[in-house]
């Protein structure tokens, strides 16, 4: 078997809550908690949830843009979370973002040639000619033109203002982008394009993907393999396909049962989910769905079910199918 | 048409203006449609198709300047609502014509409790009612929109509340006068798509139980087809297509409805590739000859872009502004 290109193990981020004058630490936001996962060459990891789930915080704590409170991130074999400043610096080459608000993700003062040549300058590769023709290379791959380099950010629509955040996430010739509602600002006829463009280059260009967004419909779109988070935990990963027709998880299926569908024959089986999010900041105890769960049964609003492979690449965290399999093994 | 006996609010060629550095820029040009009582009407569209000043025109709360009314009628009860002047316009809103929007944290005041804020509407609209009887009013407002723990709540503040709890507070507040319209602009944009279709259940129920005529108006052609009965396309500014949602969604005649649909990643089937509409949303004003989407259009000719299409009728509810629309109006009138 061959190495995933990156692994995270019990990842975790916690936020603390600072209370009074001194700021004393009250307590914590358990943003990521403890989140493991791995995504192969070539392959696009889904991450999808709702506000505050923690999937955002996942994808800029492998990169290291928030400092992870525990956990370990191996890139090719290479642990992320020991590398000195130098090092991360040199492995951030190889791992690109790409951010939701192409409005603010671009420095308004800048023009595209300065902006798209900045990560060049950081990591020292080439000289002006080559910056240059690697910039006009980048803008016509992402669909713009050459011309463009001259232009500045406010010049340009929604829609090519992200293509322009993609060109200098392939500046560097990176080998995983990590995604974060790359298309959410986008209107929908703009948000195809992208993700077409999106999928062009990965095959293109052998891109991996982790794909952050809170559209159940984009996701699966661009996507081989799905984790779906809940308040801090991968509740559900599994292969696209099979999370989409058989969700496993009773939030899986809640959530991909309350998308609105663009066909008015279309009828809905399962019920409403009632209820708000709970706080990140005060998770109910147990099985933090447990509070909205329409299947809740007697423990589990103490016992914290673990992340479970219950059919081969598909694992899901809950009791009713953590009882079905430790009997199973029995 | 314009006897029709159901009919609540009739637009008639409304022409909205903003005029910038840049010139006067046509955000509303010419449109009319009619609402009708109890309906749900839906009116999508991209950003700067024209949807959201269309509802702010008819609530009269363009902002002025740099915007203008300048051509048109809004008809309703009997009156021309654009004619009106301020203080009248300020009886209508809320008590007649009731509007909820995006950010329902913005619309609210942070300093003040919900019920302070609840409270505030209902004596406005109620001279005379001691504040035991808007209290009574609030809570039991709150309850129809399925708020819990409503006695407790109106001691709160906004700050306190999710966003979806804020978003239903906001529809209380547009329903304390009974109005017979409520225009919801982007009302669930800002939630998560859990607490989404609470909302969107809510609305079709209030819509049922109260008889409150809607207009909502969003991006999202999921919600279109979960809740509206009629919709409105929207693009440049302008009415592309109308029609009943069945038959939008089955045989739309407008090629730009035809790609929106298309484009929309629909979450039960994987497809290997989106449908994309070639090109860039326009400024609005920027085409200032031809049809307004003829420059993304796949289907067009020469004529496209020199003259703008008018609207045709494919039947007597269903209208495109497309030139391959009028062979059909054409059929149907022989």
């Amino acid at each position: 078997m061959t190495e995933p290109l990156l692994k995270v193990k019990g990842l975790k981020k916690y936020f603390p809550i600072k209370a009074g004058v001194i700021g004393r630490r009250v307590g914590d936001v358990k943003a990521v908690d403890d989140v493991s996962f791995e995504i192969m060459e070539g392959e696009t990891l889904g991450i999808v949830g709702e506000s505050g789930c923690g999937k955002s915080t996942t994808g800029r704590s492998i990169m290291r843009l928030i400092e992870p409170t525990a956990g370990e991130v191996y890139f090719e074999g290479k642990n992320v979370s020991t590398m000195s400043k130098e090092e991360l610096r040199k492995a951030r080459r190889d791992i690109q973002m790409v951010f939701q608000d192409p409005y603010a993700s671009l420095n308004p003062r800048h023009n595209i040639q300065k902006i798209l040549e900045e990560p060049l300058k950081v990591h020292g590769i080439g000289n002006d000619k080559e910056r240059k023709e690697k910039v006009a290379k980048l803008l016509e791959i992402v669909g713009l033109s050459s011309y463009h380099a001259s232009r500045y950010p406010h010049q340009f629509s929604g829609g090519q203002r992200q293509r322009i955040g993609i060109a200098r996430a392939l500046m560097t010739n990176p080998k995983l982008i990590i995604a974060d509602e790359p298309v959410s600002a986008l209107d929908v006829s703009i948000q195809a394009q992208v993700l077409n463009l999106m999928k062009d280059l990965q095959q293109e260009l052998k891109l991996t993907y982790i794909f952050i967004a809170h559209d159940l419909g984009v996701v699966r779109h661009i996507s081989d393999r799905v984790g779906v988070m809940y308040l801090g935990k991968m509740i559900e990963i599994s292969e696209s396909e099979a999370l989409y027709e058989k969700p496993l998880h009773p939030y899986t299926q809640a959530l991909l049962a309350a998308v609105p569908v663009p066909d008015p024959d279309f009828m809905r089986e399962t019920q409403l989910l009632t209820g708000d999010i709970p706080s990140p900041a005060n998770p109910p105890t147990g099985c933090a769905f447990h509070t909205r769960c329409p299947l809740k049964m007697e423990h589990c609003d103490q016992r914290v079910p673990l992340l479970i492979e219950v059919e081969p690449g598909h694992s899901v965290a809950c009791h009713l199918y953590t009882e079905a399999f430790s009997n199973d093994n029995k | 048409m314009n006897n029709e006996p159901n009919e609540l609010l009739r637009v008639h060629n409304l022409e909205t203006t903003f005029f910038t550095d840049d010139g006067a820029v046509p955000a509303v040009d010419g449109i009319s449609f009619t609402l009708r009582e109890r309906e749900i009407l839906g009116i999508v569209g991209e950003s700067g198709s024209g949807k959201s000043v269309t509802s702010l025109s008819i609530m009269g709360l363009i902002p002025s300047p740099p915007g203008k009314i300048t051509n048109g009628e809004i008809q309703f009860g009997g009156r021309d609502l654009t004619k009106l002047k301020e203080k009248e316009m300020r009886k209508i809103r809320g008590n007649d014509i009731a509007m909820i929007f995006q950010e329902p944290m913005t619309s609210l005041n942070p300093l003040f409790t919900i019920g302070k804020q609840l409270n505030e509407a209902i004596l406005l609209h109620n001279k005379g009612w001691s504040k035991k009887q808007a209290t009574a009013r609030a809570i039991e407002m709150m309850k129809l929109v399925g708020l819990p723990r409503a006695e407790q709540l109106i001691k709160e503040y906004p700050h306190q509340l999710s966003g979806g709890m804020r978003q239903r507070v906001m529809i209380a507040m547009a329903l304390v006068c009974d109005p017979q319209i409520l225009i919801a602009d982007e009302p669930t944009t800002a939630l998560d798509v859990t607490i989404q279709a609470q909302i969107l259940a809510l609305m079709r129920d209030l819509n049922e139980r109260l008889n409150t005529a809607v207009m909502l108006i969003t991006h999202d052609l999921g919600v279109v087809a979960e809740t509206c009965e009629r919709v409105i396309v929207m693009y440049g500014g302008q009415i592309v297509e109308e029609g009943p949602v069945k038959e939008i969604f089955e045989s739309p005649q407008h090629p730009y409805t035809k790609g929106l649909i298309q484009s929309v990643p629909d979450m039960r089937y994987k497809k290997e590739r989106l449908y994309s509409i070639p090109g860039n949303v326009p400024k609005p004003g920027s085409i200032k000859k031809g049809c307004r989407f003829a420059a993304r259009c796949e289907y067009a000719f020469e004529r496209c872009l020199n003259e703008n299409p008018q609207i045709y009728h494919t039947n007597d509810h269903h209208i495109s502004r497309c030139f391959l629309a009028e062979e059909k109006e054409v059929a149907l009138n022989d």
